[in-house]
């Protein structure tokens, strides 16, 4: 039925809302308010991107049902990334890997996802629709789920156009006891692939510094390498994804979690030669360097073949190799024995990795 | 990587320690300084000092720029963010450095400074283009490498008429610093400090050349040899090092062939010359008030001269009392002998300058070299 719109002198077809206008439009306070602009958004971006049943439902929040004598592991995160595209990803796809590796890394299977995003007046809809939908295909490809969600919109200058938290629920296979505090003396330490990838990545888009390089961010969900080496070893005492303060610092959380120490070998550790070349420019060290798609595996030493067998079969654990030792050391000292043929320690990151200048 | 890799060599390293393992005599003691923070950090990342022979020691010298900062200064530059309102712009590392108040750069900008770290003199001038309403200064630091950058952003600011830019000059120069370590009493009459050379600036010597480190040969009797930053190059520089002892020799040799040479880069040199004049007295942290040892802004451009600009003066401000720095960066005495090493002074909270940026003695000691100070229980 067409009824007359006497203010605009045209006629428009009943019950029609005229579509966001994703090419031109941009975030405003409206969005924030509760009204029909913010059901509006949530239906045409977030609903249409993040499609199930859970969303369909229409509630506040989502009615999960929770498999019969399982441990539930929940994990959470929140991104505040800038740039917020980069090579190799944005922060859609990343603020989905990185709770899903956050659950995975637990030993866990991530089955839910919730995302909240607090949106600065003025972000172009366009921008927003680009990341959701590329949250969605992350989500989607790791097999989760977002069930819920919240979108506040803060005044322009109170924000960096997007930030994302996301929350992770998943379950844990009945055996399985991963955990940072695991590591025993002997046991042998695992690296899914090459180091830095990620960080030189976003830094190398960064307003102040903008270099050239095909390094890409190794942004990834690790699930399902992690499936298929629980599959292989369930015995899996320690994984742990090296994101901010890099594989060093992620290795000097599990030292002091477990009460171990620690002996690396420099050789054994890859790094592309343009992430090398480029934190060599930049006077930053490969091992501080944040990945998002890379798991450290501490397994026990007559469990590592068979571990890193399934890690190289998988495709983000094909440049898998073995770091080094888990050791007695009172100190809780990361050490590694230097390419060059000394020893020292890998400390913890102190502050930012601030470029040295001369 | 390409040019870099040939120079950490493992196997190689291994021969030059071999070398020195059989020259360096066993019936006597070896002391060298590295001057520079970018040998110390290569030292220590790299393990050096595991593939030397026991008897072979090396100081740490106080080439490292920000380490050498005194309080007053940083204190300059907080003043200029917080109370002239001013965008502050300077290199990464100095943005830790401790100053008065508990603060530092890094504090004073959670307190609203804006402070910005810059990659380079260059980006500085651009900050000042992109804020035409906003005052900008350059807060410089560093020895002879870094300053014909802040030479040249100057001459471009003239050049440009840029009325929005200046500098708060805070460069220093290494062969005055060398003088006076080897002047100290420590060195010259007491002999606690034990120096048998040098191994020269890399990057410094790029710009100055071989030739202003032959007075030290020759008038103190120090052999010097000039030395790249990567491992290697330190490893081959103190076997010349122990080669010129054993033979009473004391010249200065260069192992940096590959860049420096006797000269220097004379066009750098003129830009310095142009745009800077020296400081009657300079005060150095651990080295106190060092007279000829600083660089300023020549009055042809006091228009880019912050201390001018802003009518700074300068407040000397006592270190803590309890932070060795002072000593170390003279030689006289080793991180670990402070009291406050690694307890209450740590890279996330230095005290002292020397824990401050990866070059400083105490911070590459905490990071790279802290598991020798305990025996370590292996399986």
């Amino acid at each position: 039925m067409n009824v007359r719109d006497d203010s605009k002198g045209g006629t428009v077809r009943a019950g029609y809302v005229r579509p966001l206008d994703i090419r031109n439009g941009r975030i405003d306070m409206g969005h924030g308010a509760g009204g029909r602009a913010a059901a509006q958004l949530i239906e045409e971006i977030f609903l249409a991107a993040f499609d199930n049943p859970f969303l369909r439902q229409g509630n506040d929040g989502a009615s999960l049902a929770i498999p019969q004598g399982s441990r539930l592991v929940m994990a959470t995160d929140a991104h505040v990334i800038s740039p917020l595209f980069f090579p190799g990803g944005d922060i859609g796809a990343l603020s989905v890997h990185g709770t899903v590796n956050d659950v995975a890394m637990m030993g866990a299977t991530p089955l839910w996802l919730s995302a909240s995003f607090i949106l600065e007046e003025g972000f172009p809809l366009a921008d927003l629709k680009r990341i959701v939908q590329s949250m969605a295909a992350a989500a989607r490809e790791a097999g989760v789920a977002v069930v819920t969600g919240d979108t506040k919109v803060v005044e322009q200058g109170k924000g960096d156009g997007v930030f994302i938290s996301t929350t992770g629920v998943g379950v844990v296979p009945h055996g399985i006891d991963v955990s940072g505090a695991n590591a025993r003396p002997g046991d042998v330490i695992l690296l899914s692939g090459t180091v830095g990838d990620h960080g030189v990545a976003v830094l190398s888009q960064r307003e102040s510094l903008e270099f050239e390089t095909t390094i890409v961010s190794d942004t990834a969900a690790l699930n399902g390498l992690v499936a298929d080496m629980l599959a292989v070893c369930p015995a899996i005492r320690t994984l742990r994804d090296p994101t901010r303060g890099g594989v060093a610092t992620t290795l000097n959380e599990i030292a002091r979690q477990s009460g171990v120490g620690m002996l690396l070998d420099e050789a054994a550790i890859p790094v592309k030669p343009e992430v090398d070349a480029a934190c060599e420019l930049l006077g930053l060290d490969p091992l501080y360097v944040a990945n998002e798609g890379k798991l450290i595996a501490i397994v026990p030493a007559e469990h590592a073949d068979a571990a890193l067998a399934a890690m190289r079969a998988h495709p983000y654990g094909a440049d898998a190799v073995r770091i080094g030792v888990v050791q007695e050391d009172a100190h809780h000292f990361v050490q590694m024995n230097t390419r060059f043929g000394g020893r020292r320690v890998v400390d913890w990151l102190s502050g930012e990795q601030l470029p040295r200048i001369c | 990587m390409k040019y870099i890799d040939e120079f950490r060599d493992g196997e190689v390293a291994r021969k030059i320690a071999d070398r020195l393992a059989i020259e360096a005599r066993g019936d006597r003691q070896y002391s060298f300084m590295e001057f520079c923070g970018g040998h110390t950090h290569a030292i220590s990342r790299y393990g050096v000092r595991e593939l030397l022979p026991v008897n072979v020691r090396m100081i740490h010298g106080p080439g490292c720029p920000v380490c050498v900062l005194p309080i007053g200064r940083v204190d300059m530059a907080i003043k200029l963010a917080l109370e002239h309102e001013v965008i502050v712009c300077t290199y990464g590392d100095t943005m830790r450095v401790p100053a008065s108040d508990s603060l530092s750069l890094t504090k004073a900008k959670a307190r609203g400074g804006d402070i910005r770290m810059v990659y380079s003199a260059a980006d500085a001038l651009t900050v000042a283009r992109d804020n035409p309403e906003r005052q900008v200064v350059f807060f410089a630091i560093g020895f002879e490498t870094t300053t014909p950058p802040t030479a040249l952003a100057i001459l471009r600011a003239q050049r440009e008429g840029l009325k929005n830019f200046s500098v708060l000059c805070c460069h220093v120069l290494t062969p005055s610093a060398i003088t006076h370590i080897l002047e100290s009493p420590e060195v010259r009459q007491y002999g606690t400090v034990p120096i048998d050379g040098f191994i020269g600036p890399a990057h410094v010597s790029i710009v100055i050349g071989s030739g202003p480190y032959e007075h030290f040969a020759e008038e103190y009797r120090k052999p010097v040899v000039i030395a790249g930053f990567e491992p290697l190059d330190v490893m081959q520089a103190i076997l010349m090092l122990v080669r010129q002892v054993n033979d009473g020799r004391a010249h200065v040799e260069n192992e940096f062939t590959r860049a420096v040479d006797r000269d220097g880069n004379l066009a750098a040199q003129q830009k310095v010359s142009e745009v800077f004049e020296l400081r009657p007295s300079f005060e150095w942290r651990g080295l106190g008030e060092v007279p000829y040892s600083a660089l300023k802004i020549r009055p042809a451009f006091a228009e880019f001269d912050a201390e001018r600009r802003f009518g700074l003066g300068y407040r000397p401000v006592a270190d803590n009392k309890a932070c060795e720095c002072g000593a170390i960066l003279r030689g006289v005495k080793q991180p670990t002998d402070c009291r406050i090493f690694g307890t209450v002074c740590t890279p996330e909270n230095p005290v002292g300058s020397c824990m401050v940026s990866s070059e400083g003695a105490c911070a590459a000691h905490y990071a790279y070299g802290r598991f020798k100070d305990i025996p370590v229980v292996t399986a």
